[in-house]
């Protein structure tokens, strides 16, 4: 069952277009790559479904509902986070902290009038703990490394206990180890039927993860499949590899 | 004794300015140059109504506090969709706007003669008229202030404010409508810098425009500056020392005028060394 669907999806800026009339889905519980070179669309894509960008034309259809407009403070209504491809993180906020804001009340009135309790407490715990950063709770995001400044996004994903996530470019830049983790991770994600959406330039976990593959090239779906199908057709070696 | 007593109301006064800036500036971000214009309100509003309409002064401060409120939201709808230069210019052309409002609407606030004669507070018939009795008024408003900061700044409120602070953008994505937070903390630190305002009327006597200007916003920048932005207490030891800062100069051998006018071009230095070493300020854990 795809739990996530576009349906001629636009979004050009002047007169060039980012993501051109695309039209696909994301199944329930499994991991759907996205690739592309440079500049084909997979982050704008990303960022029209999860708000950031307003769309220019077509549709998403989230959960069966259909939305000409994706409003980014009603993610969580629909069960949708994300990572960023460049880091996102609350800078001068403890890692601690920055767990918690994604998790608790997030109404003004509500956040008014309540603090974190126990129940949040586990939760931050529970994801920081699978990272390996509930020793760093206290230190300020902006003291992390780079590697653990891209785990602090994972954490903060596993802590919203979303139903749809996207990753973007999740790997980048990470050691041998933290590339194991994480890939482990999100594959625990998807045995509790969590959707996941992989955008990686690393084919290797493409590969290795993903249950199907979306190749975009200049905003337009260029390909789709299994991934060592896809991966082997000539098209896409020609517009990915450059070979 | 008395003396003391005046420069410890003075500070209660800005203390309360600068904590509820802080609220905006420091914990949110939003660099606000509109404060004075909150300050200005609440201190008509309680001149006008003791004078004019003989009302209560605490009467006087809670309807001062709502013109502050009603205000600060028709202002903060459209401020709320901004960030950064634009944002702080906003707000400095809302503060232009008031202290216009104020020097030409003479019917109602006399223009540049100002109000006089305003009362000091009374309470079941004790009057605050003793400089003492009104430190500890100006005391409790004090406390109030700083409960009201504190409980905000501990609450998930105000890790959120911290979060747009940060990236409203991202927080935004992960549920936040960021447009009703910084509305809401705009509209309460209006709120806070209306009864300083009201205070600062009842405790001089008399109030004219040019005490709420833009150069009154920048004084109170100053003071969360050089004391920390994003930290309560900094917001009191930057009002401590910027009151005491002229005293000391009197007290250095400089003229009561020459102290007057050296005060600003030190206000002014200060800034630029801490720029320049500490931009976060004394005791902040956010530079702008």
């Amino acid at each position: 069952m795809k739990i996530l669907e576009t349906h001629n999806l636009s979004k050009h800026w002047g007169g060039v277009y980012a993501v051109e009339k695309l039209s696909i889905g994301f199944e329930q519980g499994k991991i759907t790559g996205i690739i592309g070179p440079n500049g084909s669309g997979k982050s704008t894509l990303t960022n029209l479904l999860t708000g950031i960008y307003a769309i220019d034309g077509g549709s998403a259809v989230i959960d069966g509902l259909r939305l000409k407009k994706v409003i980014a403070h009603q993610n969580p209504l629909f069960g949708i986070t994300r990572t960023f491809q460049e880091v996102r993180l609350f800078e001068q906020m403890t890692v601690l902290d920055n767990i918690l804001v994604v998790i608790t009340e997030k109404s003004v009135f509500g956040a008014l009038f309540s603090k974190h309790n126990k129940l949040d407490e586990k939760k931050a715990e529970e994801a920081l703990q699978k990272v390996g950063l509930w020793e760093k709770r206290h230190q300020l995001a902006i003291n992390l490394s780079y590697g653990q400044r891209k785990l602090l996004e994972i954490a903060r994903v596993l802590a919203m206990d979303a139903k749809i996530i996207f990753f973007d470019e999740p790997f980048a830049g990470l050691f041998k180890e933290m590339i194991k983790k994480v890939a482990g991770i999100m594959e625990e994600m998807r045995a509790q039927g969590k959707t996941l959406i992989l955008i990686e330039h690393n084919m290797e976990l493409i590969r290795k993860l993903c249950d199907y593959l979306y190749v975009m090239d200049e905003g337009k779906l260029l390909a789709e499949g299994k991934a060592d199908k896809v991966l082997s057709e000539r098209k896409v070696v020609e517009a990915y590899l450059g070979e | 004794m008395e003396y003391l007593t005046h420069l410890a109301i003075l500070f209660a006064i800005y203390a309360i300015l600068a904590l509820s800036l802080n609220l905006i500036v420091g914990y949110t971000g939003l660099l606000s140059l509109a404060h004075a214009a909150f300050y200005g309100i609440g201190a008509y509003a309680t001149a006008i109504l003791t004078t004019t309409y003989d009302f209560n002064f605490f009467l006087s401060v809670l309807i001062g506090i709502f013109f502050a409120l009603i205000l600060s939201v028709s202002i903060g709808l459209i401020l709320s969709k901004f960030k950064g230069d634009y944002y702080a210019l906003g707000a400095l052309g809302f503060n232009v706007i008031v202290f216009a409002v104020m020097l030409n609407w003479q019917n109602l606030t006399r223009g540049p003669l100002g109000i006089p004669g305003i009362p000091r507070p009374m309470l079941f018939g004790f009057s605050f008229s003793d400089n003492f009795h009104f430190l500890l008024l100006a005391t409790c408003y004090l406390l109030l202030t700083t409960g009201i900061c504190n409980y905000i700044a501990n609450s998930s409120f105000g890790r959120a404010l911290k979060a747009i602070r940060e990236d409203d953008q991202a927080i935004s994505v992960f549920g936040y409508n960021t447009h009703h937070f910084k509305l809401a903390i705009f509209t309460v630190g209006a709120g806070l810098a209306a009864i300083a305002g009201s205070l600062f009327a009842a405790y001089i006597t008399f109030i004219d425009p040019s005490t709420f200007g833009a150069n009154e916003s920048v004084f109170i920048l100053s003071i969360i500056i050089l004391g920390g932005l994003a930290n309560l207490k900094g917001s009191m030891l930057g009002a401590l020392f910027l009151i005491l800062l002229p005293e000391i100069l009197r007290f250095a051998g400089f003229p009561n005028e020459i102290a007057a006018q050296t005060r600003f071009g030190l206000y002014g230095l200060l800034l630029i060394i801490l720029m320049m070493y500490k931009p976060q300020g004394l005791m902040g854990e956010y530079k702008l």
